[in-house]
């Protein structure tokens, strides 16, 4: 028996499930013209695909609350087809596909920890931390003496993802890049 | 943990007492006398739209409307009274479930010299603004698009942003399309607007218009898109007042809920006479909340129900 919500819970981050899909609140509103009925409105985001759509609710109405949890598990490996996870609490693994890892994919390194979230127990996405550390498998040297301030060069790093980096980091160094953005940050400090 | 904070600033509270004192000099200056009534009643009115929270075995008041109506059938006057009132489960930016209102009542008076008294108190607190005024049946037509006396459910479904829940009645559809399609152009001319003659059954206890179309003479009045006063050429014949109400306990009834015990000193007080009349009630809060170009009730609200 899936847990109800009335309409006085329909908030904004609460996790429901419409349509037999889960979403996110990012907006609610409560509607009521004088001597009218009373409605909430939701901003609704899929869970899965990101798309997002609006509802409205009478006050009579409830809606399913989604079973969501987010876990924190390691990136084992990627077999081409799946991304391969490992709650390292029991050892369970849970797979996501390449569409719904998405653009984490460029910041996924094996052995390292990333939140994925599982509807009724089932891996339905994964993000990356807001700053990750990661080496440069590939970048050009750097011209020496040049200094224009914010000039930049491609980088590779071992995820595959490619970042601008200033002139003066080298192919072998760590640095830390932040995934929202997918920018440099700094020279890692690790 | 701050929540023991206010929410609104000092500010926000000296606009607010500020509005309620402008308010007090509005009426002390016509002579309209200040009443006080109870706020815990053994009744309340039945009404499909409103709940009334029960409490010490009777109910906290809605609305002070049918105390003060038999201070009118008492030959008492104009009278007007700022009161708290209770509607359970209403809450939003702009909605607290316990709020102030400032309900007033002209005995003698049409509608319409009611309708322009309250654009001058509105005036007298948020300066000049300009007023358009148009019938419901305009309102929509103009900004929705859809007649709403005539127009089939689907069309009123197809002129919504975004699809309404499923076997949704008639006038659920007419509340949305005005929440979301009229009321946001309200708010986009920047100008008070005076929204008039209702369908019947949005009347709640105003005269009716036999028409055609037949209407409900009530009026409300938005301020930048915010809906801040209602107003009725009240209704003043018992019977059909106690058919009204039998009507939506009627209803309670076969939905399975509570019927709410009808107020029969109200109805007597009716049966007595009730002198011809216009009333209005128009939310302070909300009023205070524009006067200090707030964007929802916390700007005034020192404890909203969330940490009252």
């Amino acid at each position: 028996m899936s847990d109800m919500l009335n309409h006085n819970q329909l908030r904004q981050g609460v996790r429901v499930e419409i349509d037999d899909l889960p979403w996110i609140i990012v907006d609610a509103q409560f509607i009521k013209p004088g001597k009218g009925q009373a409605f909430t409105k939701i901003k609704i985001k899929n869970l899965v695909d990101g798309r997002v759509i609006e509802r409205t609710f009478k006050s009579s109405e409830s809606v399913i609350k989604a079973d969501v949890v987010d876990k924190d598990m390691q990136f084992l490996y990627n077999d081409g087809e799946f991304m391969h996870f490992m709650d390292p609490e029991n050892y369970e693994q849970s797979v996501l596909d390449a569409k719904q890892v998405g653009e984490t994919r460029f910041w996924l390194k094996e052995q390292d920890t990333y939140m994925v979230t599982l509807w009724n127990n089932r891996a339905i996405a994964v993000a990356a931390p807001p700053f990750v550390n990661l080496l440069i498998t590939k970048c050009d040297p750097g011209i020496k003496g040049d200094t224009v301030s914010g000039a930049s060069k491609p980088a590779t790093l071992e995820t595959g993802a490619e970042v601008k980096v200033p002139l003066f980091i080298n192919e072998g160094e760590r640095i830390r890049v932040d995934t929202r953005t997918g920018q440099y940050v700094e020279r890692a400090k690790d | 943990m701050d929540s023991w904070r206010p929410v609104a600033t000092l500010q926000g509270l000296s606009v607010r007492a500020k509005t309620l004192r402008q308010i007090r000099e509005f009426f002390t200056e016509r002579d309209v006398l200040e009443v006080e009534t109870p706020l815990l009643s053994r009744t309340a009115v039945p009404d499909e739209t409103i709940q009334p929270m029960a409490c010490g075995g009777g109910y906290l008041s809605t609305s002070p409307e049918t105390a003060m109506k038999r201070l009118l059938a008492a030959g008492y006057g104009s009278i007007y009274q700022i009161a708290r009132a209770f509607r359970h489960e209403e809450s939003g930016p702009l909605h607290n479930p316990e709020f102030t209102m400032l309900e007033w009542y002209r005995p003698g008076w049409s509608w319409r010299e009611l309708m322009d008294e309250t654009i001058l108190l509105v005036k007298s607190i948020l300066g000049p603004k300009p007023v358009y005024e148009y019938t419901f049946q305009q309102a929509f037509l103009k900004y929705a698009g859809v007649d709403p006396f005539t127009a089939k459910d689907e069309t009123l479904i197809q002129a919504l942003p975004s699809p309404p829940p499923p076997d949704l009645d008639r006038f659920g559809l007419l509340d949305l399309l005005l929440s979301q399609r009229v009321e946001p152009a309200f708010k986009a001319t920047g100008a008070l607007v005076l929204l008039t003659h209702f369908p019947v059954e949005r009347a709640a206890m105003a005269r009716i218009d036999p028409g055609p179309p037949a209407t409900a003479l009530r009026f409300e009045l938005y301020a930048d898109g915010v809906e801040l006063v209602n107003g009725y050429q009240e209704l003043t014949v018992a019977q059909e007042q106690e058919d009204r109400f039998n009507r939506v306990n009627q209803k309670f009834l076969q939905e399975g809920k509570a019927m709410i015990p009808i107020d029969r000193h109200f109805l007597a007080a009716l049966q007595a006479g009730l002198p011809p009349c216009a009333g209005a009630a128009l939310g302070v809060d909300r009023l205070a909340m524009l006067a200090m170009n707030g964007k929802d009730l916390s700007a005034v609200l020192a404890f909203p129900a969330e940490i009252a």
